[in-house]
């Protein structure tokens, strides 16, 4: 309890105000207004397609809002030159979907280029901090040498997750960080997750559809729905709140997503396809 | 991607033509973009002008995109230069490994040029001349653009399918995450070393010709070797080189940002990759071509200003 009041008297460290992103006439987000302070766990649930990845990437500024804007540590970050977003960016670490690595590096060469872009390192102190990055995530220390596509999708994983903690963020964003994952290697990441923000006092942003992470790594859930299956002036962020408030939520909609129901969701798409 | 608007517009155009109505309740209204409702001839005639502005418009939004990629592009090239190691494997790739196809595509077309006018030549007895022409036409004209056309068919696409690789699969957006820029990082380098080999791989594929031309010409054809260079000087200049490499950087500039261009702006999934790469080629080779004419007509202008007496052709 201290804890939670500790963090809610502390200024928020992402500010998102009525952020809308549109893709030609698609409409990806609508008005979302969100703060997050700093040292929370934040995950995002909600179906493919409801805009959670962009929602996370627009707060790194990887995609520019159509309207709206997102302050980091009161910085708009659409006010930011090419520069000063690069140097900005040095205070996230952002873990990929399919962990995006280089393909034409080695793993050593990835989890190092954070540090050969941005820090005065020497060639020893690189190795260092790469071989032990890579043993926290429980990774031997002969897979500098492979390339990423020698290594199962568990391993790419904890690859990616390495190079994103390599420059200690102060921020990290994990973009369904298990799926395609069996339920172990899916354990070891959400362990990994926890025992980082244990470690380094880490705001983390998660996406995830997969709600054994959500119960287990959550301060705070956020479950966003498709801007096609809302009402005119709904607000896209259909529920708010923590772990035990998502379980005890009336929303018919949460409820379904949480206990993973179809319901008449099959018939829904059905119709709305004839349309 | 313009044209894949354009193959859009036309299926929609199609689909509200009278001669080809989609089933309809009689009551429903025909709802267009902005929800008016427009039936029979008048309504066709405002969809048919509403398709070709949004034609329009979509081609100058992409044409917009274009120069503020290359915009960005020239701002990091002034301000601060990508790493060495960043540089050199792209200047590999451009120079090192594209020189054995330049060079066998510059002898080909030096004794295919020789084949093609020799018989014209022998007729009016003037085959001595063959090596004026030949060695024009390949300095001017056929040097540069076949070893532009060969890198944007090697090179070009390569550069659009591994970035647009690397776009799909997110690695543009790590790198940016990681505070490293993308167009400094991965366009920049590639810019470079077009920029910078394409007159190299001009010059090889030049030499190649002229050295494919003497080969048929001298010893196939037994044209006389002393009066072949002899014309062959009489007619090639200086200047003549100068408009061959003058040209082939801004060719190799056109194929760099183009193909970057189409990487960075893939589609998901393999089909995006390879119309990208696809793409990557079919506008290098117009740029190419359209460049060619608009830098021959200018640079000829520029002759004539330079030395007004004009060309001495017989």
């Amino acid at each position: 309890m201290m804890i939670e009041e500790l963090l809610s008297d502390q200024e928020s460290l992402v500010e998102v105000k009525d952020l809308t992103v549109q893709f030609g006439a698609q409409e990806v987000l609508r008005d979302i207004s969100l703060e997050i302070p700093a040292g929370q766990t934040l995950v995002l649930l909600g179906e493919s397609g409801c805009g959670k990845t962009v929602l996370m990437k627009s707060i790194i500024g990887l995609i520019q809002p159509t309207y709206g804007q997102v302050l980091f540590d009161s910085e708009n970050l659409s006010l930011l030159g090419d520069r000063q977003l690069s140097h900005l960016r040095l205070r996230f670490g952002f873990v990929f979907q399919n962990a995006a690595l280089f393909d034409s590096m080695t793993i050593g060469q990835n989890v190092a280029f954070p540090l050969r872009q941005h820090g005065r390192f020497s060639d020893e102190q690189v190795r260092e901090m790469v071989l032990s990055r890579l043993s926290e995530v429980g990774l031997p220390d002969e897979v500098v040498f492979k390339k990423p596509a020698e290594l199962s999708g568990g391993m790419r994983k904890r690859v990616g997750l390495a190079r994103a903690l390599i420059m200690n963020p102060e921020m990290i964003m994990y973009d369904e960080p298990t799926t395609g994952l069996d339920p172990i290697m899916s354990d070891v990441i959400n362990e990994l997750i926890i025992r980082t923000r244990r470690r380094n006092p880490v705001t983390s942003i998660v996406v995830t559809h997969d709600m054994n992470t959500a119960r287990k790594v959550a301060d705070r859930v956020v479950m966003l729905m498709p801007t096609a299956r809302l009402d005119e002036g709904e607000s896209q962020v259909v529920f708010d709140g923590s772990v035990p408030e998502l379980d005890a939520c009336r929303d018919r909609r949460v409820q379904q997503f949480i206990n993973g129901e179809a319901g008449e969701r099959l018939m829904e798409m059905r119709s709305s396809q004839l349309n | 991607m313009v044209i894949d608007a354009r193959l859009h517009q036309v299926k929609k155009m199609s689909s509200v033509t009278p001669n080809n109505p989609i089933p309809r309740r009689p009551d429903e209204p025909v709802f267009s973009g902005d929800g008016a409702a427009r039936t029979g001839l008048t309504g066709w005639f405002v969809n048919w002008v509403s398709d070709w502005g949004g034609l329009v418009l979509s081609a100058v939004m992409a044409v917009g995109d274009f120069s503020l990629f290359v915009l960005r592009t020239m701002i990091w090239l002034f301000t601060r230069l990508p790493r060495k190691e960043t540089v050199w494997p792209n200047f590999y790739q451009v120079g090192v490994s594209s020189l054995p196809v330049v060079a066998l595509t510059g002898t080909f077309i030096g004794m295919v040029l020789a084949v093609q006018s020799y018989f014209q030549f022998r007729q009016l007895g003037l085959e001595t001349r063959l090596g004026g022409v030949i060695n024009m036409t390949l300095v001017r004209e056929l040097g540069p653009v076949l070893a532009a056309t060969m890198l944007a068919g090697r090179v070009g696409s390569a550069m659009a399918a591994e970035l647009g690789t690397m776009r799909v699969t997110e690695q543009i957006d790590a790198l940016s995450a990681m505070g490293a820029n993308p167009i400094r990082y991965l366009v920049v380098p590639r810019f470079l070393a077009c920029l910078f080999l394409i007159p190299t791989l001009t010059v090889m594929a030049d030499f190649m010709g002229v050295a494919g031309g003497h080969f048929y010409s001298v010893d196939i054809l037994g044209i006389d070797i002393h009066h072949y260079w002899a014309n062959s000087k009489k007619f090639v200049s200086n200047f003549d080189l100068f408009v061959g490499l003058f040209k082939s950087i801004f060719f190799g500039s056109a194929i760099a940002l183009i193909s970057c261009y189409q990487g960075f702006n893939c589609k998901a999934g393999a089909e995006g990759v390879g119309r990208a790469s696809t793409a990557a080629f079919v506008y290098s080779f117009v740029a190419i071509l359209v460049l060619d004419l608009f830098l021959g007509i200018a640079l000829d202008s520029l002759y004539f200003t330079m030395y007004p007496e004009g060309v001495g052709l017989l």
